[in-house]
């Protein structure tokens, strides 16, 4: 009765070197590395760039442990953060702005383990060191900044129209129009209604003056959110990427927070100086009347600047609009071709300028630029094909949706950036992680040895089979963490303790139970069979009222609880795996062929 | 080996009178203690500034402290922290300065008097965060109760379900007592471990239960207080084993896990030694109390025949 057919024990021996195989890479540790990173759309990772990152290295006698190219980027081991650090500054200067040069830690495991995906476990920042901030975005201020630029623009409407009205204001979000008498009102209404769609009116009598009140409507709030909080994403990855991070995390959390996660980083005054920066957008004329080749100075009154592709564009100084003035930009499509194109709102003073400005310039080309420390960058170079009143404007020709969509967001991000604040920063320096997981694996390690002593001299063979079955728990625990990469965070080393602790209770349970039907007289045969089948029952109840516990932590949790949270929910799967398949495999393996077993070691 | 050789059931049931008042009197002083000093909040909850800052020699304090008056900072909370080495500053969001950009002014200050200064660890909570986090914890552990009492609901019966939830909830409130009692640092890791704890000491009741139910079936002329009773000796030598190689683990994170882990493991031993005693001599009780009769089972027995194929 107890044997396993064959296929079980294949089961079992599968996943044990599967375990075994993606716990491996763990083994093998990190080299400082050095990341090479193209940053132009038109540049890419290729075997010419592995060749010229190899060159440059070569010229400056580096030796590097190793190089590899991978979709997006050329990695490079060292031996020695030394190394690392020159190889970084010599290959930032020798690559020049298109490309980020960022350090890095780089498993040592060999090619095979890699080219499986088996992958040492990704390390939370509280055990490799780095910084995380949490961000949170003004959406006050943005709601309150849009309707702002609509009671402006609802006052030149007005006046356009000659619709008389004695005085536009606005309180909060409620844009309040005073009118003389109701019938103005009712055309002004109709007016009004007609431009901005996503604005609600509701007329409003108090005593004897006549209002019209305009909020936003629900949706356009939302709206209004979600695009400054992925305008705020695009502004934060770009800058991320000027501060040289491997493996940097941005990501939206919630309606209105972003956490930006930098591994590595300990200058935070730099990083804080740099995420909260402002761009800032400016509309000039492209100078096409003058030759310039590369390198040669700007003639008198141009600047010049690089566009998105790279290429240098010879810019006019003076600035025809500022950023301040743009309300809005989205992408979408030219109602007349149906090409892809950038829609872009100006507000009223920006609408009499560009008006102005485009009249006198029909034929030529405007760049729009965007700086951000004091750096400039074309966004767009159109031509401008005929005089623009009315404040909107259409971007369109020689680009697909996608390129419609990163224009509309980096000019956001340079006009019209809401205001974000840094509302939490976690800061840990390298040395702190790396006692971090000293102290974790230490402490997992005495607990584990102190374990298995007792359940060896206190259950004999099977306390031997029980420790057994613990460790592949742990190991198929670590393979299980690396194969997902999920982050591991020191709470998340104290869960892996904590459920090896909690697994062995399975064991514990299988063993007492064992020991119960023995001294009811059963045969060792039935004993064992008995015990298993009674006490999974009561391991399966145990356990899913932990998984419960487990996923409302993970629910609810943030940051490192929510790595411990992780860890509970997969160690809980893993010993259920280990505590009863392999132990009862070893367990039928030890005892199962013998027909006339007359006594087992139980203790 | 065998530190349990008991034969003859231990009536439990019959102290339930005694064990129900110590349970109440815990319950009762831990309720007070949370009531009357408070929980001592981390700053994760609270908001606020916490550095740890390493020195290469031993740090002088007095210094520090004058240093951050200098600074306009007069309540600061400045201790050693592990070694003489390292020292924890707390500031908290009552001061004026505010702000993210405060822990880099601290640390210029500090380096002008010691270039050797190493910051370690910078913790930095808005007001926002730190309410936000109290609101999830609430619901978290409102959500694992109403899960683990609807399970044991779906598995056993209501009034297991009922019975285990008091029980554990009595856990989780003592344990909060005591970091109310000594003013431990109460942090998320601590929360965490509390509903840790609410999963994990639930397995008690559970196996107990589990025992109740098969002695019903089994027993059938028994009383049930001596079911009950007999279910607990049973798994008594279980259930001492279990915790006993539990808390080695824990006891190895409390010891040598660092300054982060060991309120976390001081919570998970306190829950520990509770979420013994409650399986055993309050959710058992509390059962009794409910009134648990064989016909509980007999009914849901049925059901389970009828399903199976």
């Amino acid at each position: 009765m107890n044997r396993y057919p064959l296929w079980k024990y294949l089961l079992v021996l599968v996943v044990f070197i599967l375990g075994l195989v993606y716990t491996l890479p763990n083994f093998y540790g990190e080299s400082p590395a050095v990341q090479v990173l193209p940053l132009r759309a038109n540049l890419k990772a290729d075997n010419a760039l592995l060749q010229r990152v190899d060159d440059a290295l070569k010229a400056a006698n580096l030796n590097a442990e190793g190089a590899a190219l991978d979709p997006t980027s050329v990695k490079v081991r060292f031996n020695s953060a030394d190394s690392q650090l020159k190889a970084k500054d010599i290959l930032q200067a020798k690559l020049g702005d298109d490309y980020m040069v960022a350090l890095n830690l780089q498993s040592r495991s060999p090619q095979w383990l890699t080219a499986m995906n088996a992958r040492p476990m990704y390390l939370g920042l509280d055990l490799r060191g780095g910084v995380h901030f949490l961000l949170q975005i003004d959406m006050k201020g943005a709601l309150d900044k849009a309707m702002e630029a609509a009671s402006g623009d609802m006052r030149s409407i007005l006046r356009d129209q000659n619709i008389a009205y004695s005085g536009v204001s606005r309180d909060g979000r409620v844009v309040t129009v005073k009118f003389r008498d109701a019938e103005t009102r009712s055309k002004g209404a109709v007016e009004l209604k007609q431009r901005f769609g996503g604005l609600a009116f509701n007329d409003k009598n108090e005593g004897n003056e006549i209002l019209l009140l305009a909020t936003l409507k629900p949706e356009e709030e939302k709206r209004i959110q979600e695009s400054a909080v992925q305008q705020n994403l695009v502004t934060l990855r770009n800058r991320v990427n000027e501060l040289g991070v491997a493996e940097p995390i941005i990501q939206q959390q919630g309606v209105d927070r972003i956490v930006v996660q930098l591994p590595g980083v300990l200058d935070t005054a730099h990083a804080k100086d740099i995420l909260g920066r402002t761009a800032t957008l400016e509309v000039r004329l492209v100078d096409d009347e003058h030759k310039f080749t590369e390198g040669s100075a700007a003639p008198f009154g141009t600047e010049m600047f690089k566009d998105r592709d790279g290429t240098m564009l010879l810019v006019k100084k003076s600035v025809l609009l500022t950023g301040e003035r743009i309300n809005d930009a989205q992408p979408g499509f030219d109602s007349r071709s149906n090409e892809p194109a950038v829609h872009i709102n100006l507000d009223s003073a920006g609408t009499r300028k560009f008006k102005e400005a485009t009249r006198e310039n029909v034929g030529k080309r405007m760049a729009i630029v965007l700086f951000e420390k004091g750096k400039g960058e074309v966004v767009t170079a159109p031509v401008i094909r005929e005089e623009i009143g009315g404040g909107r404007v259409q971007i369109s020709g020689q680009m697909n949706t996608k390129e419609a969509n990163d224009i509309s967001l980096l000019l956001r991000a340079g006009a019209l950036a809401a205001p974000m604040e840094i509302i939490e920063e976690r800061t840990v320096g390298p040395s702190l992680g790396a006692d971090n997981i000293v102290r974790g694996f230490r402490s997992t390690q005495i607990g584990f040895v102190a374990i298995a002593i007792f359940m060896i001299a206190y259950y004999l063979m099977f306390g031997v089979v029980s420790v057994l079955a613990l460790g592949a728990n742990l190991l198929l625990l670590v393979a299980l963490l690396s194969m997902l990469q999920a982050t591991l965070t020191l709470p998340g080393m104290a869960g892996i303790a904590l459920t090896l602790g909690m697994a062995i209770d399975a064991n514990v349970l299988i063993n007492e139970r064992i020991r119960e039907e023995l001294r009811n007289g059963n045969t060792p045969q039935a004993s064992i069979h008995a015990g298993y089948e009674h006490a999974f029952r009561t391991i399966l109840d145990s356990n899913i009222t932990t998984l419960i516990a487990g996923i409302a932590l993970f629910m609810f949790g943030s940051g490192a609880v929510r790595g411990f949270a992780v860890v509970l929910c997969l160690g809980i799967l893993t010993s259920m795996f280990s505590a009863v398949l392999i132990s009862r495999a070893l367990v039928n393996l030890i005892y199962g062929r013998k027909l006339r077993l007359t006594n087992i070691s139980i203790g | 080996m065998e530190f349990f050789k008991i034969n003859r059931n231990i009536p439990f049931m019959s102290y339930g009178r005694y064990t129900t008042t110590i349970s109440l009197v815990t319950f009762i002083l831990a309720v007070f203690f949370i009531a009357t000093k408070g929980l001592n909040f981390g700053v994760d909850f609270t908001g606020g500034t916490v550095m740890e800052v390493h020195y290469s020699q031993t740090a002088d304090l007095n210094k520090v402290r004058g240093q951050l008056t200098d600074m306009g900072l007069h309540d600061v909370l400045v201790q050693n922290f592990g070694s003489s080495h390292d020292v924890l500053l707390q500031v908290s969001l009552k001061q004026n300065v505010v702000g993210a950009k405060l822990s880099e002014q601290i640390l210029d200050k500090l380096r002008q008097q010691d270039a050797s200064v190493e910051m370690r660890r910078v913790e930095f909570v808005g007001p926002q965060v730190g309410k936000d986090l109290v609101e999830n914890g609430a619901l978290a552990l409102l959500l694992v109760s109403i899960g683990i009492a609807c399970y044991l609901w779906v598995r056993f019966e209501w009034k297991f379900g009922l019975a285990a939830i008091i029980a554990n909830l009595h856990d989780v409130i003592i344990i909060i007592g005591f970091f109310a009692f000594f003013q431990w640092d109460f942090s998320l890791t601590v929360l965490a471990a509390l509903l840790a704890v609410l999963g994990y000491s639930v397995n008690e009741s559970v196996v107990v239960f589990d025992r109740i139910r098969e002695n019903f079936r089994k027993m059938r002329k028994t009383e049930v207080a001596e079911i009950i009773d007999n279910a607990i000796t049973r798994t008594m030598s279980r259930t001492i084993i279990t915790h006993l190689c539990t808390q080695m683990m824990v006891t190895a994170m409390l010891f040598l896990g660092g300054e982060t882990l060991h309120y976390f493991a001081l919570a998970l031993t306190i829950g520990i030694l509770f979420s013994i005693y409650s399986s055993v001599l309050v959710a058992s009780p509390l059962l009794m109390l409910m009134g648990v009769s064989r016909e509980d089972f007999i009914k849901t027995e049925k059901v389970a025949e009828e399903v199976l194929p």
